[in-house]
């Protein structure tokens, strides 16, 4: 029983060590920092003290959850030693912490060490943070407890409340715009709600109490509502569901008109990666084949378009975009299967290798001195020509620079339909690709290349398909992204975009295309939202993508493939499939 | 008339002479075996058949057509189709999923109908477990849906590469039992094994492969009797 005692006081101190270790990397990285500009709450919370709050707090939670033994009878005290012990032990850190940079000098290692940091940490000087921190990590140690300890019907409400209201903390400067503009009542509703930055105390107050009632009434009443909606005849469910999209189609539509151009670009962006991760999730999620390169096709859409429509010293023609387009989409898949030959037999790893030399080919080729004359080199292509919807004799005009009589898609704003219409019909294509006869054979070289030959699929033809496929949606989103600056540079077509988009892909769920849209919206939409985070954004990628693998590995919206693979209730004697390589 | 001939076949990986020019011959509506130990050439021999492997050398024809002018992917569609070894199904799909996969070389939906109730009819387990995930089913299912997916492409010849490997006795039996099953309705069945005695018993004929080359061939009757085979595969003295 003794050693037990120890190892439990052990656990916990382990756990508050590494929160404040966790705790001080953030402030050595300068996050606390630059977080602590914003506010949660205004005037109250601000994000920085918020992060240092989480790791206290989940060092309670995972403290508690150690000292909690399943098989023997609740012992709460106990849980609650190890969370408080923890939490005291993240606060004690981090006035060790502080003490030591008062008596060293970080900063010769650590640039963001800074002395505003410590003004901040020690309450603009005093001694008062001596014991304010072991006090707010005990509080916080209790607190985690507490809500590990409470019944998950309650314990869900309350962490769904605590994450939604910080969700609307973080954008609520997009509420906030979105709001004010449309003057009235909304206006003061939404200066009562949110301040200059985060919300204010009465709007947290009111979310979270409201987002409790919405969740606990939504838990004791969803089956009912769903049994009611089965029990509604089948027209009936029909028209429930057109009015759903309707709805959808309406808030869609109208957002780039109540939101203002930044929303607007935010959402192409999304839309653009999201084009290039249903490309990518053709050769990677249905074809098993991974491309690190992906980012050429999207180069080759962008340049394609860029050469056939500028108005600059290097533009080949001035036609119109819409001409431009499906000639950028066709050059794109013939890049698909320039690459894809040569790396037919090449598998795996090496596949990975190859494809990664490919992307950064065609990168330094079109930013080269020697293609220059072509490609404009570093200068990059300038004076591409906006999108214009006129009448025929508008279209067939070839005055240079052409004037747009009819409407122009010039701003983000414009260009917003055109982003968004073309994610939704690609991704309605790769659903309707999935279900083909085509999609089944991808699944099929996916999962084994050997047996898939056997049974008669066109090792070739099908892989071939898959890249030019791929390469096509890239090579899409790349022309939509070339009108949407008016201008290329072989700058912009950087590794990071091919990374962007396998992580993008993984994150939603490999081989899934709703998948693909909640991952760029998650890894790229949410950074560009906050402004703060961006400076961050890599290290939330590999946290991201870290805690994906470990507690979601299947993805936020996975496949059905995906997620039986993962979690199939009973998996029988030999679950390994013995390569059919020969062994004679 | 022989349905498979073939004659004088090499086979290389890479400098490796693993195939040194074997002589088959199928009969129609036979079981024909070929047994030997590891490293004899067996699934060589079947991944030469079924296209995976192109031969340097020598000819195999199905019907008195030269195949070996074919893709592998393409042979599925002249009629030969092959249950590989370590039984190779398609994990994360379901037992339904992995039949249709079987059937990617028919067109006709009323005959992929046809071959998935004959499947079914051969192997009720399957039709239980149907929609299950293969990769959760057991050696012996797994073996089961790999040759279901092996006949639903409605083969004239299959090939099947070592059908007991890691199987229970009482597996074996049944498998074996279904192999007699389905020649019986016509199909011609070529069999590689390990498990000498078993594939003897059900077998028509026999061939015995040693480094490349086949030493013995005769009908499985005498085959058993031939001390050499006894000695070195039958294990009896």
């Amino acid at each position: 029983m003794m050693i037990k005692k120890e190892n439990l006081i052990w656990i916990a101190i382990k756990t508050g060590l590494l929160s404040g270790v966790i705790a001080i990397f953030l402030c050595l990285i300068g996050m606390v920092e630059v977080f602590s500009k914003r506010d949660v709450i205004e005037h109250i919370i601000t994000l920085g003290d918020f992060i240092l709050l989480v790791s206290a707090v989940s060092a309670g939670v995972i403290a508690a959850r150690a000292a909690s033994n399943p098989d023997q009878e609740k012992q709460p005290l106990k849980n609650y030693l190890a969370g408080a012990l923890a939490g005291l032990t993240t606060g004690i850190l981090i006035v060790a912490f502080i003490g030591l940079s008062q008596t060293i000098n970080l900063r010769s290692v650590f640039l963001s060490a800074s002395p505003s940091l410590f003004k901040l940490l020690t309450f603009k000087g005093g001694t008062s943070w001596f014991w304010i921190y072991p006090a707010i990590g005990l509080a916080s140690g209790v607190l985690g407890t507490t809500l590990f300890l409470l019944p998950e019907k309650f314990r869900q409400p309350i962490t769904r409340a605590i994450s939604i209201t910080f969700l609307m903390a973080l954008f609520s400067g997009l509420f906030r715009v979105i709001m004010i503009n449309r003057a009235g009542s909304t206006a003061k509703l939404a200066k009562y709600l949110f301040g200059q930055t985060g919300l204010t105390l009465s709007g947290a107050i009111i979310f979270f109490i409201a987002i409790i009632v919405i969740s606990m009434f939504w838990s004791a009443r969803s089956k009912n509502l769903q049994e009611g909606f089965s029990r509604i005849p089948k027209r009936g469910q029909t028209s429930i569901r057109v009015a759903v999209y309707v709805l959808l189609a309406y808030v869609v539509i109208m957002l780039p008109q109540v939101s203002g151009p930044f929303i607007a670009q935010v959402v192409v962006i999304v839309s653009l990666y999201a084009l290039m991760g249903l490309g990518l999730n053709i050769t990677l999620g249905f074809a098993g084949l991974l491309d690190l390169g992906f980012v050429a096709f999207f180069a080759v859409g962008a340049y394609t378009v860029g050469l056939l429509t500028s108005y600059g010293i290097f533009g080949l023609q001035h036609i119109p975009f819409w001409v431009a387009v499906p000639i950028a989409v066709l050059v794109a898949m013939m890049f698909g299967a320039f690459l894809g030959l040569p790396v037919l037999g090449v598998r795996g790893d090496y596949l990975a290798i190859a494809t990664l030399g490919f992307g950064e080919i065609v990168r330094l080729l079109a930013g080269s001195d020697f293609l220059a004359p072509f490609f404009g080199g570093p200068q990059g292509i300038i004076g591409i020509q906006k999108p214009c919807l006129g009448t025929l004799g508008e279209f067939l005009k070839v005055d240079v620079p052409r004037i747009c009589n009819g409407i122009e898609f010039g701003g983000p704003k414009e260009i917003y339909y055109l982003a968004v219409a073309s994610a939704i019909l690609v991704a309605f294509i790769a659903l309707r690709l999935q279900k083909s006869r085509l999609g089944r054979a991808w699944m099929a070289i996916r999962e084994d290349e050997d047996v898939a030959e056997a049974l008669g699929i066109n090792l070739i033809q099908t892989k071939l398909l898959a890249y030019m496929l791929g390469a096509a949606f890239a090579g899409l989103g790349g022309a939509i992204f070339t009108v949407l600056v008016g201008s290329i540079f072989a700058t912009s077509m950087q590794l990071i975009v091919s990374i962007n988009v396998v992580a993008l892909i993984i994150v939603g769920g490999m081989g899934s295309i709703p998948g693909v849209i909640v991952g760029a919206i998650a890894l790229i939409g949410m950074p560009e939202l906050l402004r703060e985070v961006s400076e961050y954004r890599f290290l939330f990628y590999g946290a991201a993508l870290i805690m994906m693998m470990l507690a979601k590995p299947e993805g936020l919206w996975p496949s059905q493939a995906t997620l039986r693979e993962l979690h199939h209730e009973d998996p029988g004697e030999d679950l390994e499939v013995a390569s059919s390589q020969a062994k004679a | 008339m022989s349905i498979l001939n073939i004659e004088n076949v090499h086979t290389y990986y890479g400098n490796i002479h693993a195939l040194k020019g074997i002589n088959i011959n199928i009969e129609k509506g036979e079981i024909v075996t070929l047994i030997g130990g590891n490293g004899a050439g067996k699934t060589t021999t079947l991944r030469t058949i079924s296209g995976l492997l192109k031969p340097r050398d020598g000819s195999v024809s199905l019907n008195g057509e030269d195949i070996l002018k074919y893709q592998a992917h393409e042979i599925v569609y002249k009629g030969i189709s092959m249950v590989p070894e370590g039984r190779g199904v398609f994990a994360r799909l379901t037992v339904l999923e992995n039949l249709e996969m079987g059937a990617f070389s028919r067109n006709s939906k009323e005959e992929v109908t046809r071959n998935m109730d004959r499947v079914f009819t051969l192997f009720p387990r399957l039709k239980e477990r149907r929609t299950q995930v293969a990769g959760t089913l057991s050696g012996g299912e797994q073996q089961m849906l790999a040759t279901g997916r092996g006949l639903m492409s409605n083969p004239t010849i299959l090939l099947m590469d070592e059908p007991s490997m890691g199987l229970a006795p009482v597996l074996v039996e049944l498998i074996f039992d279904t192999i007699q099953q389905i020649n019986k309705e016509g199909t011609t069945i070529m069999l590689v094994e390990q498990n000498a005695l078993m594939a003897l018993t059900i077998a028509d004929r026999g061939y015995v492969l040693q480094t490349g080359e086949i030493i013995l061939s005769d009908t499985a009757e005498n085959l058993k009797k031939n001390p050499t085979v006894q000695k070195a595969y039958l294990g009896m003295e």
